[in-house]
């Protein structure tokens, strides 16, 4: 017994850095899956604060592009209502969901704080549970382009778990032919302005600049832009293809995100969760 | 340990983590090279402190980069592994009876062996951090490259501050 404690103490060095190490490496395991009790990251009160404030400055910097950018998401949204009026007024119809109230809500966000350089990114948004923020939104950007899903939720903040993230797996359709892939970052890429759509089935022809729109597979509404195809020439050597696009959307300077509330999430997930051979 | 080194060393560590998050945070490289600065910190902690309470520093600042990174665990486990090689050096190259300098800076131990220490060290951290990252096999020799430009980049950044803030010890 007292050779082991001579032992240990000697080699100290190694024994602390094994079971320090392996805390580490747990937390990092812990943080991947879904049951997630720790809570040391950006929705954080102490950290949450620095970057609120840290964003007051950057704020201003930006106010001109982000001007601009809602200036033309006006114009957008008011040619679209006046579009829609026209159609009222020539056929009297009024078309209503299933529910009666429109099944997808929208609720803007700030970002204060934003990551780009990493293998997985998350975006902090200056919205929380006390805004009806719940985990698995979907978040798009403003103009066009998806941003990813809710992660974390604390009061007054939350965390985005970013299209440039190794879990973040949207299903997306080619608008063209509406053939279904899945969007993914970052397989041998780090660049923030390119992604990829897998398992899209060989038998599809895809073309060079064929826009790239969301499925509405995944609690994403259909139809939301995504990008262009840039890169058509990647081989897989199995039966589907791997697509590579343009976003629309420049993730570095992003500044207001929408949050969108989808009425019928749960009913979804639950009716879904019935199924034998989901996951 | 005198309590200026201590109050030295709370100070450098307020101002490298500063640094680290809120400019480096959005530095990159064509998204390949990304510097970890803050390591600085760990690399000159003074070489009279325990083993124990190495880790333990280690941890902690590993614990605050994550929660600003959102990267629970991964600059954690990266720590740990830097001061475990660090002790393993320093054990091998400083005689342990008598140190004749407080802490490892490139002024008191010069430059060849600060390089070869900050070398091993930095490449311990990032490799650690990158594949935690990563967390997959898939991308093996991506990962490595990322993880090699990125260490030369903090390499070179950490002895840049050193010869910032160098001043020789007369001998």
């Amino acid at each position: 017994m007292r050779n082991l404690w001579i032992f240990i103490s000697r080699y100290n060095a190694f024994f602390f850095f094994i079971i320090f190490f392996t805390i580490g490496v747990v937390l990092t395991v812990r943080n991947n899956s879904y049951q997630r009790s720790v809570t040391i990251n950006s929705t954080n009160k102490v950290v949450g604060d620095v970057y609120n404030n840290l964003n007051v400055l950057k704020k201003y910097m930006n106010l001109g592009s982000v001007n601009d950018s809602l200036a033309v998401e006006n114009a957008k949204l008011k040619t679209e209502i006046l579009a829609l009026k026209n159609i009222d007024t020539a056929k009297e119809v009024l078309v209503k969901d299933t529910a009666g109230v429109p099944q997808y809500t929208y609720l803007s966000a700030r970002v204060i704080k934003n990551s780009i350089t990493n293998r997985n990114n998350f975006i902090t948004i200056n919205r929380g549970k006390a805004d009806g923020i719940e985990t698995n939104m979907p978040v798009i950007s403003p103009g066009t382009g998806v941003v990813g899903f809710v992660q974390d939720v604390s009061d007054h903040l939350a965390t985005v778990r970013s299209l440039l993230h190794k879990d973040t797996h949207i299903s997306v359709s080619l608008k063209r032919n509406n053939a279904v892939g899945s969007l993914v970052w970052g397989d041998r890429n780090s660049d923030y302005r390119k992604a990829y759509i897998k398992e899209i089935p060989n038998h599809f022809k895809v073309k060079l600049k064929d826009t790239v729109v969301t499925s509405g597979f995944s609690f994403f509404p259909s139809g939301i832009p995504v990008g262009t195809v840039s890169n058509t020439g990647i081989s897989t050597g199995d039966n589907f293809m791997t697509v590579e696009i343009n976003l629309f959307n420049d993730f570095s300077t992003l500044q207001y995100v929408y949050v969108i509330k989808n009425k019928l999430a749960k009913e979804q997930t639950e009716l879904e969760a019935k199924l034998p051979n989901e996951q | 340990m005198s309590s200026r080194l201590v109050l030295t060393n709370i100070v450098r560590w307020f101002i490298l983590l500063l640094f680290q998050i809120l400019l480096l945070r959005n530095l990159s490289f064509y998204n390949m090279a990304t510097p970890f600065v803050y390591i600085l910190f760990l690399l000159l902690l003074p070489f009279g402190i325990p083993n124990l309470l190495l880790y333990l520093i280690a941890f902690a600042t590993g614990l605050t980069l994550d929660a600003f990174y959102d990267t629970l665990g991964v600059h954690t486990a990266a720590c740990v592994t830097l001061v475990f090689v660090r002790i393993l050096f320093i054990s091998v190259t400083v005689s342990r009876d008598g140190f004749d300098e407080p802490e490892p800076t490139l002024g008191n131990m010069g430059f060849k062996w600060f390089l070869l220490y900050a070398f091993l060290c930095t490449f311990a951290h990032h490799i650690v951090l990158f594949f935690l990252e990563t967390f997959r096999l898939t991308e093996f020799s991506y990962t490595l490259l990322k993880c090699l430009l990125s260490g030369v980049f903090t390499l070179f950044l950490v002895t840049l501050i050193e010869f910032i803030f160098y001043n020789r010890k007369v001998r």
